[in-house]
């Protein structure tokens, strides 16, 4: 939640020099953990001309063009011009988000395996978390049965209108089939997981938004696409990336259709990406993971905000 | 109108045409999914809590709602009366209204009476009252046990824990916040 600071003690950091230290210690053994696989780091800009449309997202637009959301589409280009597998930590940008697991500026790791199944790469964020939070292998479950077990719907097939208003009470109006799915996910799901404890891998996702993530057609089709959880906080999002790069204009031009109905601006479509897709993107696996919610939970904190040096309300 | 990023605590909020001070609020979105803001808000007329969520593109609007330092003048057992001294403008506040702030109302006194749409609708006392105690048994002699304490009434009618060295007749400052004890007042 954002509250506000009283101006003589917003000069403060939030985080402890205690916490600091051990941000550091994590993000030190990160690095070490992909040069131990070999994994290159890179740096691609925060500036960028393009950022990927998403339909639910404001990118921070500044005069020479936009702040990065994500370095997705820039990796991919270095992994189209083979330059094999590689891992970036670093800044991203998503406006109009603040609370107790958002930022509007965030640390993000994200990661490309060219190669990878994506069963292959959940494996990897599987031993990446063990290592670093000292937890069990993620558990497996589709998005449907996470929602059969823990919300007792199904999103797929259920009348979710009338059952969002029996379990949420008096939910916004408007909401369609994902908008309610959305909303019984952060209202329902994510604290059933939280209350059970542990993490999972959310697989299987309906293929409503598969965004840069190939699908399976089905029926029903399915985004190959996953989600860590860890004690209900949505750490990582990951795909069987898109190499189809037709598909890929098709789709981003479909979001920016969306954005305008959502009264949302339009975005420009990255043409370098295109590019880069159109001369051959190696098959590949890719990932992001939240470096300030891994640190929260790694420290046992309650919010991002408590392992940053300066959060929004500061910043 | 607020977006609904800017709901934030302590906002106060017209919702259901009636209005309502936030009490809690938590951003929420699934990483490619849509953002919502949840809610928990407090009936400023009858206390209620209830939450609400809202999704991102809904607005809500503020309330019309505003504190003025109004006089308590006297009850006449179904209104509290209180006046405005600048304007010797006069509101009336039901029990219900005035709630638990009777325990703390003295005649004279200055408190924040809640406006909404001009009508009066709660009263709030001053983080501290100076009250008489009207009755309190005397502290046993030679009692010195620290900390020990003995209930007192106060002129309002509330009933105070204070320390055993504090007599009936003696001024006392109260927090109302917490209903306890601060010293003894002149």
């Amino acid at each position: 939640m954002v509250t506000t600071i009283s101006p003589s003690l917003s000069w403060q950091p939030a985080a402890t020099l205690e916490t600091l230290k051990a941000r550091a210690g994590i993000i030190a053994l990160i690095r070490e953990f992909f040069q131990d696989r070999g994994v290159l780091e890179v740096t691609t800009p925060v500036l960028v001309s393009a950022v990927a449309p998403e339909r639910h997202q404001n990118p921070q637009i500044c005069r020479d063009g936009f702040l990065h959301s994500s370095p997705e589409t820039a990796m991919k280009r270095l992994v189209a011009a083979g330059f094999g597998s590689i891992f970036q930590i670093c800044p991203v940008f998503r406006a109009d988000e603040a609370g107790r697991l958002h930022n509007p500026e965030f640390t993000m790791l994200e990661w490309y395996r060219p190669g990878f199944e994506m069963e292959e790469l959940m494996v990897e964020v599987g031993e990446l978390v063990q290592s670093l939070l000292n937890c069990p292998l993620p558990v497996k479950l589709t998005f449907r049965e996470a929602f059969q077990k823990y919300v007792g719907i199904d999103p797929l097939t259920s009348p979710l209108g009338e059952m969002a208003k029996k379990i949420v009470g008096q939910p916004p109006e408007g909401l369609d089939r994902i908008g309610l799915t959305d909303l019984l996910l952060v209202d329902q799901l994510e604290p059933a997981l939280k209350k059970q404890g542990g993490s999972f891998f959310l697989t299987d996702y309906p293929a409503w938004d598969p965004a840069m993530a190939e699908v399976d057609i089905g029926p029903p089709a399915l985004a190959r696409r996953f989600e860590l959880y860890i004690d209900g906080v949505e750490l990582a999002n990951g795909y069987q990336e898109l190499t189809d790069s037709q598909e890929q204009e098709q789709r981003l031009k479909s979001v920016n259709q969306q954005r305008l109905e959502d009264g949302r601006q339009l975005l420009p479509i990255d043409n370098n990406f295109l590019e880069a897709l159109k001369s051959g993107l190696p098959r590949c696996a890719g990932v992001a993971l939240g470096v300030d919610r891994l640190i929260m939970l790694a420290l046992l904190k309650d919010s991002i905000a408590d392992v940053m040096a300066f959060p929004v309300d500061r910043a | 109108m607020l977006s609904h990023n800017q709901l934030r605590q302590g906002t106060r909020v017209e919702i259901d045409n009636m209005p309502w001070i936030i009490i809690d609020a938590q951003f929420v979105k699934p990483g490619k999914g849509q953002a919502f803001t949840k809610i928990k808000i407090k009936n400023l007329t009858d206390g209620r809590v209830i939450e609400r969520t809202f999704k991102s593109s809904e607005t809500v609007s503020k309330a019309d709602v505003m504190d003025k330092s109004m006089q308590y003048l006297y009850s006449d057992g179904e209104f509290w009366h209180f006046m405005d001294p600048d304007s010797y403008e006069q509101v009336a506040l039901t029990k219900k209204q005035v709630g638990n702030t009777t325990l703390w109302l003295r005649e004279q006194e200055t408190y924040e009476v809640t406006l909404w749409k001009d009508k009066a609708i709660a009263v709030i006392p001053p983080p501290f009252v100076i009250l008489d105690i009207t009755q309190c048994d005397p502290g046993i002699k030679g009692d010195t046990v620290s900390g020990a304490t003995k209930p007192a009434t106060l002129e309002t009618g509330a009933v105070i824990k204070v320390p055993l060295f504090v007599n009936e007749g003696e001024r006392v400052r109260v927090d109302t916040r917490t209903g306890q004890y601060v010293e003894r007042a002149k």
